[in-house]
C-alpha cells in the first residue's frame, strides 16, 4: 500500500520543529508500523536527508522503549500493543498517517519523536523499591505464603512497562496510573507493606514535582495502555495515599 | 602450560566457592567510600551487580544505551529462572541442577562455575521475592512451578509470560534504592566506546552522551562489562534492535580474550520471517513445549496442498502428520534440548516439509493439549458426556490462563488465531553462549576488568537450557561479584581518586573521536543496515544451524571482503554533536563485521559438533543415533580463547583445557 | 495530614468531596421541587421550612456556597494546571478513541452550570435574600397575605419560555456532568472496582432521571400555567 506520513520533525531539544509530510509506498500489511518507519528512514538516508529519529529497542512489546503517537493515539489504533507490534493491515491503501511524540511538559521532546521519559525514572527513585539488601540470607521464598489472588493482582499492576501511552493518552498528562501501578504492585504484597506510608507520599510528591497532570478519572490510559493497566490500580494509589497521610 | 589461569580454588566441588568466600580479602566499610566502580549495562546481571556493589558502599556508575536501565532486554525473557529449591519434591537439588546444566551444555563448561551457579541459585529466588518480584504461586500461597526444555524436574520459577521482566524490575528497583542514597549515579543514554587501561589494569572508560553526542571520560578501580550477546551479529535475532557487542567487543581489542564465539543459541519456537523487510524476530516462550506439539505433514503433496492455501493444517488427520520430535527422541519428544529441536526443525525444512511461503516454518500444535485439558476439567466439574465443543471452551479456557499472553501476541503479529490453527514457529537466533573470557572471578585477562551475565562465555557450554540465563545474570550480579571483586578490590584501597586527564585517556578518547569522525565523513553510498543485512546473510547461511568446513572459509572470507567496502562505501547521516541513530548502529555493526569473521574462524577450528555449533563434518555415522551431533573430547575438550592481535583472522588461540571430576563425559542422548 | 490538600491526590479528594456534598443537595432539591407538580401547599410548607429554619440558613446554607465555590475554585486550578501539564498540543489527537465526551468537557459542562447558576441566583437565590433581610420578611406570605408566596412565585418564573429554554439546556449540561461526574468522585475517592461495578446503574439512573425530574417541572409549570 501506499501511504502519506504526516511526521513530527524538530531537530533538538531548543528547537521549534514542525509536521512534514513524507510519501511510503508499497508497504507490505504484514509490516509492523516500525518497520514501515525503516522503510522511510532507508529512503531519506539513500535521499541524502536526515532519518527521523524514534525510540524503538525490543520489538517485541515489553521494553516500552517506542512512543508514537499515532492518528491521534498513543500506539496508534490497535489495543493492547505498543508501537513495535502494531501492524500496517490496521490501515488502508492511500491513508494519511498523524505521527507525532507524545506530549507532555514533563516528557520534553529530544528530537524528532524521541523523548525524554527520565521522570518516570525520577519518581521511581523516589520510592518504587524495597529495601533489603543482596545478603544470600533472605527469608526463604515460600516463607510467607502469599495468596494467589494478591499474587495475581500485584502481577497485573506489575505488567506495566513504563512507556507513558498513560501520560500521553490523558487530555491533562497525568502520570496516575503509571504511579498508582507501581504503588499497587508493592500495596499488595506483605513485603511492600513496612514501607507502604513512605513510599506512597513520596512517590506522589515526585510525581506531582514533576509537572503531571491531574487525574479527572476519563479512563483514556486504561484504554491505551499496552499492557490493559486497570484504573482499579489509581483507586488503590488514592486509598493508599489518603490511608498514608492519615497514619503520619 | 597455557597464560589462562582459570583460578579455580582447590578441594571438593561442593565446598570450593564457602571456601573460598571465607578466604578472600575483604575491604573495610571506610574504604569502600573511596573506591568507584563502573558497570557497564544495566540488565539483569548489570543491573544487579551496580545495585550489590552499592549496597556495599562502592561509589557505582551505571551506563545504560537505553533511556532507562529497566529496558535492557533481559527484559524480554519470558519462560522463567531455574532454582535447585525442590518445592515440588520431584527429587531436585544442587547437584542435579549442576549436572544438566552441564550436560545440557554438551560438557564444554567449567564444573566449578557451573556448580557455584547451582549453588546460589535458591538465593536467587528468596532474594527476589523480597524485592517484592511476583511471582505465580498456587492456592496455597507458595510459590509454583514449570518444567523447560532438556530437564526431568519442574524447578522453573516463572511470573506469566514475563518474567524476564518482572525479575528486571526487581533489579532496577534495587538500583533505585542506590540511586536515591547518591550510591550510583546512573548515566543513561550513553554507549561506551572503549576502556582505558594504566599499568595494565582497567582504570576508566570513554562514553558517548548519546543525546548530546559529548565525549565523556569516567574512572573507576574496576570496570564490570555487562552488555549482553552478540547475537545481534546474525542482523535477523530476537534481541533487542540496539543489543550490540560493541563493550565486549573492545575489551577484546584491549587485550580481554574472547572464548568460544562460534557457540550460538538457536530457539526452536520463534514466529517464522514473513518477509525481506523483517527487522527482528519474536521468541514464543519455550515454555509453549510443554504442551504444544510439533509436526510437519508426511506427505509433500499436503505442504504443497498447504503452501498454496488449498489445504488447512487442521484438514490433515493424525496419521498424516509427523510429530517428528515425538520421532524421533520418545525419550524427551517436543522438550528436548533447545539446539536438538532447532536442527530438527531445519532438517525437515531443508527436506522440503516447512510450511509456509517461505518454506521455513513448521506447526506447534495445541488441539491435542487442549483436548485433554477439556477432558480433565470435564471430570473436575462432573460434566459426562461432554460435547466436542464444550471440551473444546474448557480445554482452551486453560491454555489461555497457561499461555494466554503469547498466544495473543502471537495472533497480533501473525494474524491468525493459536487456539484454532497450530501456529507456525521456525528457529531463530536467540542466545550466545560464547563471550569475553573469565576466571572463576568473573575478570577477564585484563586486571580489574570484569564481565558477567551473557556478555561472558561462563555457564552455559555449547548450549543453554531454557530459564538458566536469568538464573546466570542474577547469580553473577547478586552473588559472585560483589564478592570475587571485592579481592582484587581489597589491594585498590591507597590508590586514590583515579585522574581522567592522563595519555592513557587522551589517546582513549582521540581514538573513539577519529572512528566517530570518520563515519561522519565518509559520506558513501550505503546505508548502515544494508551492511548488517549483509552480514547477518552471511552469518545465517555460513554459520548458522549447521555449519561445515567450505562454508566457514568462505564466510571468513567474504566478511573480510564487506568490512573493507563497509569502511569504503559506508553513509552516515546528520552530525556527530546530536542524537543519531545511525552513528550508533554504525559503530556496532563495524564491531560485528569484526566478531563475525572471529566467529567463523572459531568454528572452523572446532571440528567437532558440540551444542549449539553442529559441524556437518561430526556426526554419528550408525547405531541408534546414527545422525546426531557427534562430540569430540578427546581433542575438542577446551574453552577456546581467542587473543586479538590486529585483525580477527590473525587472533591466536588459547585453550583452556576442561577437567571433568565430577561428571562422567557421555554422548547426550534424549532418544 | 499536613500537605494533604496541596497533594495533587488531596485535591482529588476534595472535588470528589464537595462532589458529593453537591450530589446529595441537588437530590434534596429535588426532592421538596417535585412537591409543587402534587400539592402547592406542600410545597410551600416545606419551602418556608427550608427558608426560615436556623439550622438550614445559618449552618448548611453556607456550607453549600462554600461547596459550590470551592468546587468551581478547584476545578478552574485544576484545569489550569492539567492544561500546563501538556504545553505544545498535539496536531491530531482521537480523544473519542479512548473516553467519553462527558469527561473530557468537564469545564465546559461545568461552565453551563455556573452560568446557569448565576441566573438562577438572579431568580430565586437573591429576590429571596432581599425579602427575608433587606425588606426583613420572614413571614413567607403573599404580599396579600393570602397564603405562601413560594408556588406562586415559582410557576410565575416558568412563565417565560426563553427562561424554560434555558433551564432546560443548562439541566442537560448538568446530566452531562454527572454523568462522568458521578462515577469520577467514587473513583477519586479510591472506592473498589466491585462497589463501583454495583453503582454503575445507580449513577446512570441518577444524572439522566435527576435533571430529567427538573427539566419536567420546569416544563410542567410553563405548560399547565
Amino acid at each position: 500500500m501506499n501511504l502519506t506520513l504526516k511526521i513530527w520533525r524538530q531537530s533538538n531539544a531548543q528547537a521549534t520543529g514542525k509536521m512534514v509530510d513524507y510519501k511510503v509506498t508499497e508497504i507490505s500489511e504484514h509490516m509492523s508500523f516500525l518497520e514501515m518507519m525503516d522503510v522511510l528512514n532507508e529512503q531519506l538516508i539513500n535521499n541524502g536527508e536526515e532519518p527521523v529519529a524514534f525510540d524503538h529497542d525490543c520489538r517485541e512489546g515489553i521494553c516500552g522503549m517506542c512512543s508514537m503517537f499515532i492518528n491521534g493515539e498513543a500506539h496508534g489504533p490497535d489495543r493492547g500493543v505498543t508501537t513495535c507490534q502494531l501492524h500496517m493491515r490496521m490501515f488502508k491503501d492511500g491513508d494519511t498517517i498523524t505521527i507525532e511524540p507524545f506530549r507532555a511538559k514533563a516528557f520534553p521532546v529530544i528530537k524528532d519523536l524521541v523523548v525524554d521519559r527520565g521522570s518516570f525514572d525520577r519518581i521511581q527513585h523516589a520510592g518504587g523499591y524495597i529495601s533489603v539488601n543482596t545478603s544470600g540470607n533472605t527469608q526463604d521464598a515460600n516463607g510467607i505464603p502469599i495468596s494467589k489472588h494478591a499474587a495475581d493482582e500485584a502481577m497485573d499492576a506489575a505488567t506495566c512497562i513504563g512507556c507513558g501511552a498513560c501520560v500521553a493518552s490523558c487530555k491533562n498528562a497525568s502520570a496516575m496510573l503509571f504511579v498508582g501501578a507501581k504503588v499497587s504492585q508493592y500495596a499488595l504484597l506483605p513485603q511492600g507493606q513496612v514501607e507502604a506510608v513512605d513510599r506512597v507520599k513520596n512517590m506522589v510528591a515526585q510525581m506531582d514535582l514533576e509537572g503531571f497532570g491531574n487525574c479527572t478519572n476519563t479512563g483514556a490510559c486504561e484504554v491505551e495502555c499496552p499492557k490493559g493497566i486497570s484504573l482499579e490500580n489509581i483507586a488503590r494509589m488514592n486509598r493508599e495515599f489518603l490511608s498514608a497521610n492519615v497514619k503520619s | 602450560m597455557s597464560v589462562l589461569d582459570s583460578k579455580v580454588p582447590k578441594g571438593p566441588l561442593k565446598t570450593k566457592w564457602t571456601d573460598y568466600k571465607n578466604h578472600i580479602d575483604l575491604v573495610n566499610p571506610a574504604n569502600k567510600r573511596n573506591i568507584d566502580v563502573i558497570v557497564v549495562g544495566t540488565g539483569l546481571a548489570g543491573g544487579s551487580a551496580a545495585a550489590t556493589l552499592a549496597e556495599l558502599g562502592y561509589n557505582v556508575k551505571t551506563f545504560c544505551y537505553q533511556d532507562s536501565p529497566r529496558r535492557a532486554h533481559s527484559i524480554a525473557a519470558q519462560g522463567g529462572i531455574n532454582a535447585a529449591k525442590n518445592y515440588q519434591g520431584d527429587g531436585d537439588s544442587t547437584y542435579r541442577l549442576f549436572y544438566d546444566t552441564v550436560k545440557g551444555g554438551d560438557y564444554r563448561s567449567r564444573e566449578a562455575n557451573v556448580y557455584r551457579l547451582a549453588e546460589v541459585s535458591a538465593n536467587i529466588i528468596d532474594q527476589c521475592v523480597a524485592q517484592g518480584v511476583p511471582f505465580a504461586r498456587d492456592y496455597g500461597g507458595l510459590l509454583d512451578n514449570r518444567s523447560f526444555g532438556g530437564v526431568l524436574v519442574s524447578r522453573t520459577f516463572y511470573a506469566k509470560g514475563q518474567t524476564g521482566q518482572q525479575l528486571l524490575l526487581g533489579a532496577y528497583s534495587a538500583m533505585n534504592r542506590q540511586i536515591a542514597r547518591g550510591k550510583i549515579t546512573p548515566f543513561n543514554r550513553h554507549e561506551m566506546l572503549d576502556v582505558v587501561k594504566v599499568d595494565g589494569k582497567a582504570r576508566g572508560i570513554i562514553a558517548r552522551n548519546l543525546v548530546t553526542g559529548e565525549i565523556e571520560r569516567h574512572s573507576a578501580h574496576a570496570v564490570v562489562i555487562a552488555s549482553g550477546g552478540y547475537g545481534n551479529v546474525y542482523f535477523l535475532s530476537t534481541n533487542a534492535m540496539g543489543s550490540n557487542a560493541t563493550a565486549a567487543w573492545k575489551i577484546h581489542k584491549k587485550g580481554a580474550f574472547f572464548a568460544n564465539p562460534c557457540y550460538t543459541q538457536i530457539h526452536p519456537t520463534c514466529i517464522p520471517r514473513s518477509g525481506d523487510y523483517q527487522s527482528k524476530l519474536t521468541l514464543m516462550s519455550e515454555s509453549l513445549r510443554n504442551d504444544g506439539r510439533i509436526w510437519v505433514p508426511k506427505n509433500m503433496d499436503d505442504v504443497m496442498a498447504i503452501r498454496e492455501g488449498k489445504k488447512k493444517p487442521t484438514d490433515l488427520s493424525e496419521d498424516e502428520r509427523d510429530y517428528y520430535l515425538e520421532r524421533r527422541y520418545p525419550a524427551f519428544g517436543n522438550l528436548v534440548p533447545r539446539d536438538v529441536a532447532s536442527r530438527a526443525a531445519k532438517e525437515r525444512c531443508d527436506a522440503g516439509y516447512g510450511v509456509n511461503a517461505t518454506g521455513e516454518a513448521v506447526y506447534l500444535d495445541f488441539a491435542s493439549a487442549i483436548e485433554r485439558y477439556g477432558k480433565e476439567q470435564a471430570k473436575i466439574h462432573n460434566i459426562n458426556n461432554a460435547s466436542a465443543d464444550k471440551i473444546y471452551e474448557l480445554g482452551a479456557a486453560i491454555v489461555k490462563a497457561k499461555y494466554g499472553n503469547l498466544f495473543q501476541m502471537y495472533e497480533k503479529i501473525v494474524d491468525q488465531d493459536p487456539y484454532k490453527t497450530p501456529m507456525m514457529i521456525y528457529p531463530a537466533v536467540h542466545y550466545t553462549m560464547g563471550g569475553v573470557w573469565v576466571d572463576y572471578n568473573l575478570m577477564t585477562t585484563v586486571d580489574g576488568l570484569y564481565c558477567i551475565g551473557e556478555a561472558n562465555f561462563s555457564d552455559h557450554g555449547a548450549n543453554r537450557l531454557g530459564a538458566s540465563a536469568l538464573m546466570q545474570g542474577l547469580a553473577d550480579g547478586y552473588f559472585v561479584l560483589p564478592y570475587t571483586i571485592g579481592d582484587y578490590l581489597s589491594h585498590e584501597i591507597r590508590t586514590g581518586k583515579i585522574a581522567t586527564d592522563t595519555p592513557e585517556f587522551d589517546a582513549a578518547e582521540k581514538e573513539v573521536t577519529d572512528k566517530i569522525n570518520f563515519f561522519i565523513n565518509n559520506k558513501g553510498s550505503h546505508s548502515v543496515d544494508y551492511y548488517h543485512k549483509k552480514l547477518g546473510n552471511i552469518m545465517w547461511e555460513k554459520c548458522g544451524m549447521s555449519r561445515n568446513a567450505q562454508g566457514l572459509k568462505e564466510a571468513m572470507v567474504e566478511i573480510k571482503a564487506l568490512r573493507e567496502d563497509f569502511y569504503k562505501n559506508v553513509s552516515v547521516p546528520g552530525t556527530a554533536t546530536e542524537l543519531n541513530a545511525e552513528l550508533e548502529k554504525a559503530g556496532r555493526v563495524a564491531d560485528f563485521l569484526e566478531l563475525g569473521e572471529l566467529f567463523a574462524k572459531d568454528a572452523l577450528e572446532r571440528e567437532e559438533s558440540c551444542g549449539g555449533h553442529f559441524r556437518e563434518e561430526s556426526v554419528e555415522m550408525g547405531g541408534e543415533q546414527a545422525g546426531e551431533a557427534k562430540r569430540n573430547d578427546v581433542d575438542f575438550a577446551f574453552v577456546s580463547a581467542w587473543e586479538y592481535k590486529g585483525e580477527p583472522g590473525d587472533a591466536v588461540l588459547h585453550k583452556e583445557e576442561l577437567e571433568f571430576n565430577e561428571i562422567e563425559l557421555k554422548q547426550r542422548s534424549y532418544k | 495530614m499536613s500537605g494533604f490538600f496541596k497533594s495533587s491526590i488531596g485535591r482529588k479528594y476534595a472535588m470528589a468531596l464537595s462532589a458529593f456534598f453537591l450530589m446529595f443537595f441537588l437530590l434534596q432539591h429535588f426532592a421538596i421541587n417535585i412537591l409543587s407538580v402534587f400539592s402547592p401547599d406542600a410545597f410551600n410548607e416545606a419551602s418556608h421550612f427550608m427558608g426560615t429554619f436556623w439550622a438550614v440558613q445559618y449552618v448548611l446554607q453556607p456550607v453549600l456556597i462554600f461547596g459550590v465555590i470551592y468546587h468551581f475554585v478547584m476545578g478552574f486550578i485544576l484545569e489550569a494546571r492539567n492544561r500546563s501539564a501538556r504545553v505544545k498540543k498535539y496536531a491530531k489527537n482521537n480523544g473519542a478513541a479512548n473516553s467519553t465526551w462527558m469527561s473530557r468537557n468537564m469545564i465546559y459542562s461545568g461552565l453551563a452550570i455556573l452560568a446557569f447558576l448565576v441566573l438562577h441566583f438572579i431568580d430565586f437565590w437573591i429576590p429571596e435574600i432581599n425579602t427575608k433581610f433587606i425588606d426583613g420578611d420572614m413571614t413567607g406570605l403573599l404580599p396579600n397575605g393570602e397564603g405562601f408566596r413560594y408556588y406562586e412565585e415559582l410557576v410565575h418564573k416558568f412563565e417565560n419560555p426563553l427562561r424554560v429554554g434555558a433551564y432546560v439546556i443548562a439541566f442537560i449540561f448538568l446530566s452531562l456532568h454527572l454523568m462522568h461526574g458521578f462515577s469520577s468522585a467514587f473513583q477519586s475517592a479510591g472506592a473498589t472496582s466491585m462497589r463501583k461495578e454495583k453503582l454503575q446503574l445507580f449513577a446512570k439512573v441518577y444524572s439522566i432521571l435527576l435533571p430529567l425530574g427538573f427539566i419536567f417541572i420546569a416544563l410542567f409549570h410553563h405548560f399547565n400555567h
